[in-house]
């Protein structure tokens, strides 16, 4: 459980989070949204310590963030950034990394170092291309890679900034079901998302951000039909109901919202 | 990794019998097992052929590993020693040393060796100052590098006899190389290719990017400095018996690279055995190809380093396109 109160990030005299408030379920799969420049990216990397806090607190399973040892905080959160270098090497050496934070001098890795990179390869089917190299692998391969990295890195927590950006359709629905199948695991699971239908479909707690404030949190339909996702985005999102389940439409605001 | 071995030693041995006077393998293992005798034979072995082979191995294998360093921190493949500053620092230390009237082999030694860490923590310290950014590091790498190839101009300008005296030393070879002079230096690139190889997958850690590195657990600014001054130590224990060797910094870590991947662990040791090789087969070749006059190594690496310098840049832009 991740509890952030009063937040305030400022980046370059810039002010991007103004007092946040939220809560991070354990074991659940929550959905930072929100419009572009609305501090998503700064709030999570705050969890990480990679983005410097000017006040406010945040606690992870009740213990203040600054009171985490640096190779204590990444056995405890593992992170898929947005942006990734793809180095040249093996998709095994890739997620050999995950185990770092278990490292000590001189960096020797041990037979259960091993053993856990085995499993995250085959919890992400990627035990038949553990020696392809990962320049060659597609985008969807990629973020599997990546996932069985932050999976190695056997954390309570794994944090994704917008991991299904430039992946197709396919590939988003395999790794929305693999975060599903992270929380079953009892896996805490923090996602940007910007694709308000997979928010609906994926999220057991969704939190809204604009302007560097919550604007909202609570279940998915809750915060997706409230009024204040319509002010955040400057559109009408609602609900329509075929094909047995729920779907979220999105419609420029003043336009009648006809399905 | 056992072909880079059997290089090397294979390099090796050749640089010691090969030469002005032929030594054959008989000669040199009798050599080996007596100790250092009167005959002709083990008076060439022990106090010319094998200094000067001990002196080109370590150069190679310190000057690769460096290089291999220095392009996996700066995560930048045209990357290698000089671009921290080390060879412009030691040609300043060196012109400087000249210019004041000390030309012992010591005192350039000595000279070339603080001028390179120095110049080079200049560079790393301006990295800090700017938060161990990347671009930051290689543009104070230029910018050191300028300000010090003036001061260097200005020695030479006011001193003539300091340019003529650091002649060798800008040139860069093993002809005038002695034990003495080894030892300190080779002790350094000894414990520095251990320590190199033991913080390898570091190295790894810190090219998948900042932010991932930092929730890997990596302190990402005090690995990269870190790294940068353990380079600067190596390049600079190097250049102070072997001058200015430019380009086995580069070359030898892209060779390495298509050879046997991108994966530090392997990679360094890699660089440290063919690097070694390499120096030692350069130097070889510098001394027999117009033998009895002996080319300086410098030279004929760059004679090799600046069309493979090329081949890189046109490579590049084929890759951008």
């Amino acid at each position: 459980m991740i509890k952030i109160s009063g937040l305030r990030v400022t980046l370059d005299g810039e002010e991007i989070l103004k007092g946040v408030d939220a809560e991070f379920p354990a074991e659940k799969i929550s959905v930072v949204i929100g419009p572009n420049g609305s501090g998503k990216s700064t709030a999570i990397k705050s969890v990480l310590r990679l983005a410097e806090a000017s006040s406010g607190e945040i606690m992870i399973d009740g213990r203040p963030i600054e009171s985490y040892q640096q190779k204590e905080l990444a056995r405890k959160v593992a992170y898929l950034p947005q942006s990734r270098n793809v180095p040249d090497i093996s998709v095994r050496n890739m997620v050999m990394h995950g185990r770092f934070p278990y490292l000590s001098y001189p960096r020797r890795y041990r037979k259960e170092d091993h053993m856990k990179v085995d499993e995250a390869l085959k919890m992400m089917g990627l035990t038949e291309l553990a020696g392809r190299k990962m320049d060659t692998l597609s985008g969807g391969q990629r973020q599997k890679a990546y996932m069985a990295m932050a999976l190695a890195q056997d954390t309570d927590i794994i944090v994704m900034d917008e991991p299904t950006t430039f992946l197709d359709i396919k590939n988003q629905l395999d790794l929305l079901a693999r975060a599903r199948m992270l929380a079953g695991m009892g896996k805490t699971v923090i996602m940007i998302l910007h694709d308000l239908e997979a928010v609906l479909h994926c999220a057991d707690h969704v939190i809204l951000l604009s302007g560097g404030r919550v604007l909202k949190s609570g279940t998915a339909e809750e915060v997706l039909s409230s009024a204040e996702i319509s002010e955040a985005f400057g559109v009408a999102v609602g609900f329509y109901t075929a094909e047995g389940g729920q779907h979220c439409y999105v419609k420029p605001q003043g336009q009648s919202a006809r399905v | 990794m056992a072909g880079a071995g059997a290089f090397l030693i294979v390099a090796a041995v050749l640089n010691i019998c090969l030469g002005a006077s032929g030594v054959s393998l008989a000669k040199l293992w009798e050599a080996l097992i007596s100790g250092p005798g009167e005959s002709s034979a083990s008076r060439i072995l022990w106090y010319v052929r094998f200094p000067r082979t001990a002196a080109t191995l370590l150069a190679g294998a310190g000057l690769a590993v460096s290089g291999a360093v220095i392009q996996k921190v700066l995560a930048n493949s045209l990357a290698s020693p000089g671009i921290i500053g080390v060879n412009a620092g030691a040609g300043t230390a060196v012109a400087i040393c000249c210019g004041l009237g000390f030309y012992s082999a010591w005192a350039i030694a000595g000279a070339s060796f603080l001028g390179a860490v120095l110049a080079a923590f200049i560079v790393v310290l301006i990295g800090r100052r700017t938060h161990a950014s990347k671009t930051m590091v290689v543009l104070g790498g230029v910018a050191v590098t300028a300000c010090l190839s003036a001061v260097t101009e200005t020695v030479i300008t006011m001193v003539p006899d300091a340019a003529l005296a650091s002649r060798d030393f800008r040139v860069g070879g093993f002809s005038s190389v002695d034990q003495s002079r080894l030892v300190p230096a080779g002790a350094i690139i000894l414990v520095g290719i251990i320590a190199v190889c033991t913080l390898a997958n570091d190295l790894d850690v810190l090219s998948l990017g900042d932010d991932t590195a930092h929730t890997l657990g990596l302190n990402v600014r005090s690995v990269r400095n870190g790294m940068l001054a353990l380079a600067a130590l190596l390049a600079g224990a190097c250049v102070s018996f072997s001058g200015v060797l430019g380009f086995v910094g580069l070359i030898v870590p892209h060779i390495a690279r298509r050879l046997i991947g991108d994966t530090s662990t392997r990679l360094i040791p890699f660089c440290a055995l063919s690097g070694a090789g390499f120096v030692a087969l350069c130097d070889l070749i510098a001394r027999m190809i117009f033998a009895p006059y002996e080319l300086p190594t410098g030279i004929l690496l760059s004679f090799l380093g600046g069309p493979f310098f090329v081949w890189l840049l046109l490579k590049g832009k084929g890759k951008r396109k």
